[in-house]
């Protein structure tokens, strides 16, 4: 079935829902897809005991009750073709034409590999949070953090509410570089009051910098971990792990549609003018794609990029101080947090790098690029086509993201034969 | 009381609260999920959809990934299949 939309929206976190908000508002007809069962994205995640916080709630039920907008849920989005995007959703596949396209479609997890991250019970720090948001069982747990940056406080506070033993979180930062940022966030008093207020409930948690989980070991499943710092080594007994050091933008689909990107860091994100336009006519660009910036910087750009889809450029242009007010805290949170050397240097010759096809570190050596690497070794070409060894590979400096080929995830023949397109 | 659903995990049964994931659900009975090409055992990473450490069969279609699907009442899971 084609359908078609003024304004078509992927991604409905912070800024796919401020988008399609902004543009309906203006009396565009709006689609809403994302490939989860509920909008809010990842860092308004609905939790099955706890339910929503109130911003979450309110910028949810904004765009979703609108007249104008037409939520997709449990929608991805699986190749781009002229003028329209191929999309499946459970059942069905679709063509969604638009007139303009916002692509919202945020950030993944940057997982570093170490010794025994295979194993179960250890998971990424956001990973371990949206686990607990969806049920996953943590009452009694004892449960090591590691990794880098606030969203390691977010994950702790989750765990700790869904029941958990929180017994420390590492921080890879240095305590002095932790002590600026916290110095820092005077400018952004929502900031402040949140990192305050996280640390209150935290109060009896660990916080260690300069911190880092070098190995993870059990049987069959995660038992203890080894925890290094500037004195030393030892050891913690624990039932889960979660480490994760920081986001990276998940630029596939703007790959695939051809829009400019640019490297932050070791990262590509997509490159967008001051009202989010990408370098595509028609084409906007919003929130964590066009660089990490939070959930802040994601709904000022998502209704600019709303705005400006819909035509409204006065509209667009008054946001814009507020946008660069949430972009400075953006750049503060990447300086302070920068991954050190020791934090890329945990992986070991046997360390199972690429998981979908157990690809060790060692078997990569001398590749110096993703597509030598797979044709010889398979690493990147399972179930998750390379989306958490890709990124490991690109910041363990060994070679950069090659880019995408649709489709952009595993899809149903029906989807894709011709037959069923447009039917 | 929120309401529950019950679902089947390699034929045993489960209660969760409804609007779980299946991934939540599996967990509950401290089972992994799937074999890795080289046997490993292997459970979510990271709780998105991102990393298919978490695929299972769900009413006899396998390479489902547990933790983008809600539970619901009378669905039949298998891990390591």
């Amino acid at each position: 079935m084609t359908e078609r939309y003024d304004v078509l929206v992927v991604g409905a976190g912070p800024a796919g829902l401020a988008a399609a908000h902004a543009a309906a508002s203006h009396g565009a007809r709006v689609g809403l897809l994302d490939a989860q069962a509920r909008g809010g994205g990842q860092v308004w995640r609905h939790d099955v005991v706890a339910g929503d916080a109130a911003l979450a709630r309110r910028s949810i039920a904004a765009a979703m009750q609108h007249p104008g907008v037409a939520w997709l849920p449990q929608t991805r989005v699986v190749l781009a073709e002229s003028g329209g995007l191929l999309v499946e959703d459970p059942q069905h596949a679709h063509r969604l034409e638009y007139g303009a396209l916002v692509l919202a479609t945020g950030a993944r997890e940057l997982l570093l590999p170490f010794p025994g991250w295979t194993l179960p019970g250890v998971t990424g720090a956001g990973g371990l949070q949206a686990l607990a948001k969806q049920g996953w069982p943590l009452a009694g747990k004892r449960v090591v953090i590691a990794g880098s940056g606030p969203l390691l406080f977010a994950a702790a506070a989750t765990a700790h509410r869904h029941g958990a033993e929180v017994l420390g979180i590492h921080e890879q930062a240095g305590r002095a570089a932790v002590a600026r940022f916290a110095a820092g966030l005077w400018r952004w008093p929502a900031k402040a009051a949140q990192a305050v207020s996280l640390r209150a409930r935290l109060s009896g948690v660990p916080y260690r910098c300069g911190s880092l989980v070098r190995r993870a070991s059990g049987d069959e499943r995660v038992q203890a971990v080894e925890i290094a710092d500037g004195h030393g080594s030892r050891r913690l007994e624990c039932d889960l792990l979660a480490v994760g050091f920081g986001l990276v933008p998940d630029t596939r689909l703007a790959y695939l549609l051809g829009c400019e990107m640019e490297q932050e860091g070791a990262h590509p994100r997509v490159c967008v003018d001051a009202e989010q336009r990408t370098s595509v006519a028609g084409i906007y660009a919003a929130g964590e794609i066009c660089g990490i910036g939070g959930r802040d910087c994601a709904r000022v750009e998502g209704a600019i990029a709303g705005h400006a889809a819909a035509g409204a450029r006065a509209a667009a242009s008054a946001l814009l101080a507020r946008k660069r007010h949430a972009q400075a805290f953006a750049a503060h949170l990447r300086t302070h947090f920068a991954l050190g050397p020791d934090a890329r240097a945990l992986a070991e010759p046997d360390t199972v790098i690429c998981r979908c096809e157990d690809v060790t570190l060692h078997a990569l050596d001398g590749y110096t690029d993703s597509r030598g690497a797979k044709l010889a070794t398979r690493c990147g070409m399972g179930a998750c086509q390379g989306r958490i060894c890709g990124s490991a590979l690109a910041e363990l400096g060994r070679f950069p993201y090659a880019g995408q080929r649709p489709p952009l995830f595993p899809a149903r023949l029906s989807t894709l034969s011709d037959g069923h397109r447009g039917a | 009381m929120a309401a529950r659903v019950r679902i089947q995990v390699n034929g045993e049964t489960v209660e969760v609260v409804a609007g779980s994931s299946v991934a939540a659900a599996i967990a509950q009975l401290g089972l992994p999920f799937r074999r890795s090409v080289k046997g490993q055992w292997r459970a979510p990473l990271c709780g998105m959809g991102v990393c298919f450490e978490c695929r299972v069969r769900i009413d006899g279609v396998g390479q489902q990934r547990s933790c983008m699907l809600p539970v619901r009442e009378g669905m039949q899971v298998s891990t390591d299949d």
